[in-house]
């Protein structure tokens, strides 16, 4: 059962009010403060990437976030992006590729590659974050992702650390 | 925080001093600045990051794309940076050796650094102190 829930149209002025519910649950949760800046950018990438397929898909749908606290801080971000968009096996794209794979885009004069890099890059920084991460399709739905991730929380309070 | 812009110029680089956050709702307006630069026919820019406050991948996409945009009109673009939290995201993405990162601004423009990033060392090369 989730602490807080939240959902917010795929405008992307919102994600930045997830990020700060995050940063404060979290911090309620007993999140040790060095890793709240992580957890800040790890749902903002999150959201970033369900907001941006809700716009590529002109869906109107609402992007849920689930924060549930405890032993270990989960946050779960739910897409209702088609099915085609899960990652294969949750293989990551590698985001030098992409870089370089924008090369002669850009090469050609007018294209701005940063969307195509973006979306990579995210995931990208997502893995690079969080030890404790998830992608896979949402549970009794034939759409949409969910991002689990999950940080250490009450324990470490407990410990004084 | 909302993303601030400003413009200065010292010795013959433009600096855009970039504060705040860059993420996807203000890096559009990051972007729409850099081509602005670029279409007036400016080909040194020096990004200050030092006040920036959060950076997420559709910023790092922005500066991709500005990187790209500058080099391909034959000029140069190099970030300021000193803060480890935001330099850890340029490394996370395997984007460090991508960029010329310098630690402030005089670093940036110091004459011995105009050879660097004009493409010939490729990407990947890390001419960049800090990172």
């Amino acid at each position: 059962m989730p602490t807080v829930r939240l959902g917010f149209s795929p405008a992307p002025a919102h994600v930045r009010t997830a990020r700060l519910v995050a940063v404060a649950v979290a911090r309620r949760a007993g999140v040790p403060e060095h890793l709240l800046d992580e957890v800040r950018l790890a749902v903002g990438e999150a959201c970033s990437r369900a907001v941006a397929l809700h716009r590529l898909y002109g869906l109107g749908e609402l992007v849920e976030v689930e924060m549930t606290d405890g032993d270990q801080f989960v946050v779960r971000v739910m897409d209702r992006a088609p099915a085609e968009t899960r990652l294969e096996n949750g293989a990551l794209p590698d985001p030098l590729a992409l870089v370089v794979a924008s090369r002669d885009v850009a090469g050609n004069g007018d294209a701005f590659p940063d969307e195509t890099v973006a979306v990579g890059v995210g995931l990208a920084l997502l893995a690079g974050l969080v030890d404790d991460l998830e992608v896979g399709p949402c549970e009794h739905q034939r759409s949409g992702t969910v991002v689990r991730m999950s940080w250490r929380a009450k324990s470490s309070r407990h410990q004084g650390v | 925080m909302e993303l601030s812009l400003r413009t200065r110029t010292v010795a013959d680089r433009t600096v855009l001093e970039v504060g705040g956050e860059i993420d996807v709702y203000t890096a559009p307006r990051l972007k729409e600045r850099l081509l602005e630069l670029v279409a007036d026919g400016t080909r040194q820019i020096v990004v200050d990051l030092e006040a920036v406050e959060f950076l997420d991948s559709t910023g790092l996409g922005v500066l991709v794309g500005g990187l790209r945009r500058i080099r391909a009109q034959g000029g140069h673009l190099m970030l300021v940076s000193g803060q480890e939290r935001i330099l850890k995201i340029f490394r996370i993405t395997g984007l460090a050796g991508f960029f010329d990162i310098y630690p402030s601004v005089e670093a940036a423009i110091r004459p011995d650094s105009r050879d660097i990033g004009d493409g010939s060392t490729g990407a990947g090369a890390s001419s960049a102190p800090v990172t």
